[in-house]
């Protein structure tokens, strides 16, 4: 630091009318190294004497750029005046909180890729399931299957009514519907996924009278919930964005509004709104906390497709419990099994 | 065809498909509120049991449900309070920093690299909250309980896996950083440029032009963005769920093993285990829970629609 503390006013060969008075070009990137060698330095004494076991290498950048912050600070202050001295701060703070912000990511990113890859490399992860597995051995194929049957399902259901809904919203929607609509639309996208989970299965366990009903469907109805209101934000603000010079246009040459809306509104912002519906999709295809509650729970996850029951009764198994005397056994439910493509299911390991 | 209409007044004929189709937006417009008033209606009929629950049917040994809810509702407010203290003033930096600071031809990526984060799924937060982010700063909690256990929050035993409720405010943090990182940097954006270049032409520096021009202008965006990230803190439950090691009690301690949990990460733990009126009782936590959601976003929501209707941006 002290090799930059004399470099302000030495680079200047003359007064400079716009230069006078300000830190030199490079100064912030200067100082900021000087902060994190001095603080490296620091911690390097402090390993050799012994303090501290190991070079403490986020010590170095954290206590670093505190340090960068005080002594751009103070620079600033000595140089240029408090006004500057504070926009040179802030100007470090804030850069400061967007690295802090990556760093979450890039550690994550980083976690998942190196602990996740080995488990990806195993020749039967995408070909066998975890049935009848104990211990190491098996795949994921059946949290695959289940994870694409449950968004693929509550995709079908979504997708037509949020669209339908938010082309009411931009083409026929005017008053008060219209508004109670958009504004619960925005409150929706705030429910808690577990919130969504407690509905489907309350919904459910009142219509089949089974409080201890588990299956696949429920889990896309409660996905459902949490995908509508995505899908009819993100259609809505497309299909404002066609110009309405060409409904206009659709409407001169006599063709009827519902014609106009599927032959000139929709394909128009197609692409926009299939972007929206990928979104929502991401949005839901993670989702744990419903499917816990609606679709079962298990030590781990178990998913499988059930057949139909009358075609092979195997499709629908009973597993012994892992914790006996709680929670529900995996009855069979032909009924249940039938109406639906993918359940948890309690598995013994 | 036109003959057949009425002389004195063109009539727009009344087509089946126009009628079919305009049925059918509303049927899916009104199915919405529909699905809404279920949601309240359901949870509200399940939950009934569980206000005149017997003691017996409570765990942990309470004996009425507004006893039981009051810890777990504590929890959920507490961590959401401390992920709000982290994640606010980190937002609004990362959002100026994409707005003002950051070079134009990189805004914009950095911008979507932000909005990555909110694609994560919840339960790959919990992984890395257990695996990744306890083992690192739980010597930083040794520490802070060292040097400042007097400070009454910062009171130890210190937790030996740094699996607290402040690991998992810093997750929680992380979670709602997108939301509110996106909503800041669009209000940011809407800043009349006149405003802004006005304020430069004056003498001002970008930290003054931004405290001047761009803060005042945003100020409710910022508040109405907060509580739609408070709302998703609120709601969150794999990653408390699987962070914190729960205890039903009512504890400020940031840093020792006992934690109190939340109302979802409750629900979550205690709902495959649960049969007769445990069920209604979580029902009737969850109740709760979507009752406190609803009523920060639908705050959130009436700052952020009065504020449209008279900003100077549209």
């Amino acid at each position: 630091m002290s090799s930059t503390t004399a470099t302000p006013t030495a680079n200047m060969p003359q007064a400079n009318a716009y230069a006078a008075g300000k830190l030199p070009k490079n100064s912030t990137l200067y100082v900021l190294l000087a902060s994190w060698i001095v603080t490296g330095a620091v911690f390097l004494v402090l390993q050799l004497s012994g303090a501290t076991s190991g070079f403490n290498i986020v010590g170095t950048v954290f206590f670093g750029t505190v340090l960068y912050c005080v002594a751009i600070y103070a620079l600033s202050y000595a140089v240029e005046g408090v006004r500057r001295a504070k926009d040179r701060l802030v100007t470090a703070l804030v850069t400061t909180a967007f690295v802090v912000a990556l760093l979450p990511l890039i550690s994550l990113v980083f976690t998942t890729v190196v602990n996740g890859l080995p488990g990806i490399l195993t020749p039967t992860f995408f070909t066998e399931s975890q049935r009848n597995v104990v211990g190491a051995g098996g795949g994921a194929l059946h949290a695959i299957i289940g994870t694409l049957l449950i968004t693929g399902v509550a995709t079908l259901i979504s997708v037509p009514i949020g669209l339908l809904a938010a082309i009411y919203l931009t083409e026929y929607g005017r008053g008060r519907l219209a508004h109670a609509i958009t504004f619960f639309v925005d409150v929706m996208t705030g429910i808690p996924s577990i919130v969504a989970g407690l509905f489907a299965f309350a919904f459910f366990s009142l219509i089949f009278n089974d409080p201890g009903i588990r299956f696949g469907f429920g889990g896309a109805i409660a996905l459902s919930v949490l995908m509508i209101p995505v899908v009819v934000r993100s259609s809505e603000e497309m299909l404002k964005l066609v110009p309405n010079e060409l409904r206009e246009a659709a409407y001169a040459l006599g063709v009827p509004k519902w014609l106009t809306i599927l032959k000139v509104v929709l394909p128009t912002s197609l692409a926009g709104i299939v972007t929206g519906i990928m979104i929502s999709i991401s949005r839901v295809i993670g989702e744990t906390a419903p499917l816990l509650i609606i679709s079962g729970f298990h030590g781990e996850y178990e998913l499988r497709p059930v057949q139909p029951a009358d075609d092979d009764p195997s499709g629908v198994r009973v597993h012994p419990v892992r914790e006996p005397g709680h929670g529900h056994p995996g009855v069979p439910r032909p009924g249940v099994g039938r109406r639906t493509h993918a359940r948890f299911d309690r598995h013994a390991p | 065809m036109t003959s057949v209409v009425a002389r004195d007044r063109i009539r727009t004929p009344q087509r089946p498909g126009d009628v079919i189709f305009s049925t059918a937006t509303v049927v899916s417009g009104s199915l919405i509120l529909a699905v809404l008033a279920a949601v309240a209606g359901f949870l509200l009929i399940q939950s009934l049991p569980a206000f005149v629950a017997a003691p017996a049917d409570f765990s942990g040994g309470f004996t009425n449900f507004w006893s039981y809810v009051w810890p777990l509702a504590f929890g959920t407010l507490w961590s959401a309070l401390l992920a709000m203290i982290i994640a606010i003033p980190l937002a609004i930096g990362i959002a100026l920093f994409i707005s003002h600071y950051a070079p134009r031809r990189i805004a914009a990526g950095l911008g979507y690299v932000i909005d990555l984060l909110a694609a994560v799924p919840s339960v790959v937060f919990g992984l890395w909250g257990i695996g990744v982010l306890a083992p690192l700063v739980q010597p930083f909690y040794a520490n802070l309980v060292d040097w400042f256990g007097w400070f009454p929050l910062f009171a130890g035993p210190v937790s030996g896996t740094g699996r607290t409720i402040l690991t998992v405010a810093i997750v929680l943090a992380v979670m709602v950083l997108p939301i509110i990182t996106a909503l800041c940097r669009e209000i940011f954006l809407q800043t009349p440029v006149l405003y802004e270049e006005a304020s430069l032409a004056l003498g001002a520096t970008r930290w003054e032009m931004i405290s001047m021009a761009v803060l005042p202008f945003g100020r409710s965006g910022i508040i109405s963005a907060s509580m739609l990230g408070l709302g998703r803190a609120l709601g969150e439950t794999m990653a408390v769920a699987m962070v914190l090691s729960p205890s039903p009690t009512v504890l400020f301690q940031l840093l020792t093993s006992q934690n109190p949990t939340t109302i979802a990460a409750n629900i979550a733990l205690n709902f495959p285990e649960a049969h007769g009126v445990g069920v209604n009782i979580l029902l009737a936590t969850g109740l709760i829970l979507f009752v406190i959601t609803l009523a920060v976003n639908m705050i959130a929501r009436y700052i952020i629609n009065r504020r449209k209707a008279f900003s100077g941006a549209n």
